[in-house]
């Protein structure tokens, strides 16, 4: 029962939530530059999907979202890998990262653009650095966490530094990562489309800040739809991925049965 | 008052690495000051002897147990494994550390491993081929009775199981020597009945000497050749007790005279402790 209540129910709270709309603005006579009614929006959407420009926009903004997570993971995971097991490091530059992390990073944006042009580059830099904070933490976070037996066991068998971290930290932190990947993929997505408002011609942020310019409110609202579509692709990719690569944890079994 | 009463080990035969304690004391230091844990132990445990180490709780016996498998390095004193000395200044002695196997209360397998994985991980380590690991695996579950669980998860097993794997790691590098820290005291009295029952199986089998930590006396009985009482912190060496009931034991050795006379004895020496 409770394995069809969410294949039934969500689908079923979504209409009512756009049935709801729809009413508000018959009742309220809400006016459309305002908030268009969802049949609007969806003729919208349909004509954005019916001009390929589009597919090239959504492309550029899943190309950017895309690299500068993977980035973010790469450097993530090996940064917080080190921090995590040099002590004295991590001590040492704790303060600076918590100072950067606190910083609000679309505050560089200007300065990346100074950097990395109008182009995709500096987007792909936004998305890498708001990724790449919740990926290190999350890691550093794992390492820590190995259970003391299981250092007990590895210190028993005479395991390398190297044996150690590939055969108990890495594994051990692996769930932590994930959960740092699944926050990272949404802020990649937001970094990308808040570099695209900002400065360049391409991508979702650019098309909403372009139908803002064109007053064509039922246009901004399925740009806002694509990108929905977008991050919900891309976050679902990444929790797939702990279906595939951590087959053994709680997390997983739980959501099997 | 310390009545250190020796008993000379009558025993057969055997294979297998002894240890030789000498002069251990282990101070830690705490907020409150220095505590003593352990004092004055002295022991000579023979090869192939089975060794049960019992004491009320906080007296050292798991801290004992840890110096012999060199995870702590003990204040003062020193020990030998097979006649290797466990320690070389502050490094550990390869030689000394790889005739050990151990097993901790916790079955502590590694979640992300198959039990064969587990089981065969010591053998990963020392650089042995992916082949002879799996041969090796199959064997040891084989020896300790969980033959066809190879491929599951360690979660997909019971506690007892998953202790009986934790046993097959411990002996996968063939050691001289086991030593087990109450690998049995999270198991329902059944199964603990049936473990100790195997554990004699396995170690009359093997050869190997074994070390083994427990609160339970009828535990200790059962299965030590000798069983060494210690004494409430700072724990000292008690009662040294030379357990003479033939082998194999059976469940209902627990109800001979004999035993229930070591037992009750061991019983009142724990009670005058408090």
């Amino acid at each position: 029962m409770q394995k069809y209540s969410s294949l039934i129910a969500t689908p079923l709270i979504l209409v009512a939530l756009v049935l709801l709309w729809d009413a508000y603005i018959r009742v309220f006579d809400v006016s459309p530059f305002i908030l268009p009614p969802p049949g609007s929006v969806w003729e919208a959407t349909k004509d954005l999907l019916a001009d390929s420009g589009t597919f090239g926009h959504i492309w550029v903004t899943f190309v950017e979202t895309v690299v500068g997570f993977l980035i973010a993971v790469v450097v993530g995971v090996v940064l917080g890998g080190i921090l995590g097991k040099v002590r004295w490091l991590e001590q040492t530059l704790s303060p600076l990262i918590v100072g950067l992390q606190v910083m609000p990073k679309v505050a560089l944006i200007p300065l990346f653009i100074v950097w990395f042009g109008f182009g995709m580059t500096s987007k792909i830099v936004l998305a890498a650095v708001l990724a790449f904070f919740p990926i290190m933490t999350n890691t550093i976070l794992g390492i820590k966490s190995v259970d003391r037996g299981h250092r007990d066991v590895m210190l028993s068998l005479n395991a390398s530094r190297w044996q150690t971290f590939r055969d108990v930290e890495l594994p051990s932190a692996l769930p932590f990562i994930l959960t740092g990947m699944e926050v990272g993929i949404v802020l990649a997505t937001i970094g990308a489309i808040v570099g695209e408002y900002l400065g360049g011609n391409d991508g979702l942020g650019y098309m909403a800040i372009a139908t803002l310019n064109a007053f064509d409110v039922d246009a901004m609202f399925g740009v806002i739809l694509l990108m929905t579509v977008l991050g919900l692709v891309l976050y679902f990719a990444v929790v797939g991925i702990r279906r595939f690569v951590t087959p053994w944890h709680e997390a997983v079994t739980r959501d099997k049965e | 008052m310390n009545t250190m009463k020796t008993t000379s080990a009558d025993l057969a035969p055997h294979v297998g690495a002894g240890i030789s304690l000498k002069e251990i004391e282990q101070r830690f230091s705490t907020p409150d000051g220095e505590i003593i844990a352990l004092t004055e132990v002295n022991l000579e445990i023979a090869a192939g002897e089975f060794l049960v180490i019992l004491g009320p709780s906080g007296c050292g016996k798991t801290t004992l147990l840890r110096i012999i498998a060199g995870l702590l390095k003990s204040t003062e004193g020193s020990v030998t494994v097979g006649g290797e000395p466990l320690w070389n200044g502050g490094t550990r002695n390869d030689t000394a550390v790889g005739n050990l196997g151990v097993v901790f209360q916790d079955a502590n397998l590694f979640p992300w491993m198959s039990i064969e994985d587990n089981i065969a991980l010591p053998l990963k380590l020392t650089g042995v081929d992916r082949a002879t690991r799996r041969r090796r695996a199959g064997e040891l579950c084989e020896l300790v009775g969980i033959s066809g669980f190879e491929k599951r998860w360690p979660k997909e097993l019971s506690g007892g199981m998953r202790q009986r794997a934790a046993i097959a790691r411990a002996l996968s590098r063939d050691p001289q020597i086991l030593l087990m820290d109450e690998p049995f005291g999270a198991l329902d009295a059944m199964t603990r009945d049936q473990m100790n029952l195997e554990l004699q199986r396995i170690w009359m089998e093997s050869g190997c000497t074994i070390v083994l930590v427990t609160h339970s006396i009828r535990e200790a009985v059962f299965l030590a050749d000798r069983l060494l009482l210690l004494s409430p912190r700072p724990g000292r060496m008690d009662t040294l007790e030379t357990i003479k009931i033939a082998r194999p034991r059976d469940i209902y050795v627990q109800t001979d005279p004999k035993f229930q006379s070591y037992e009750i004895e061991m019983r009142r020496r724990l009670d005058s402790f408090s």
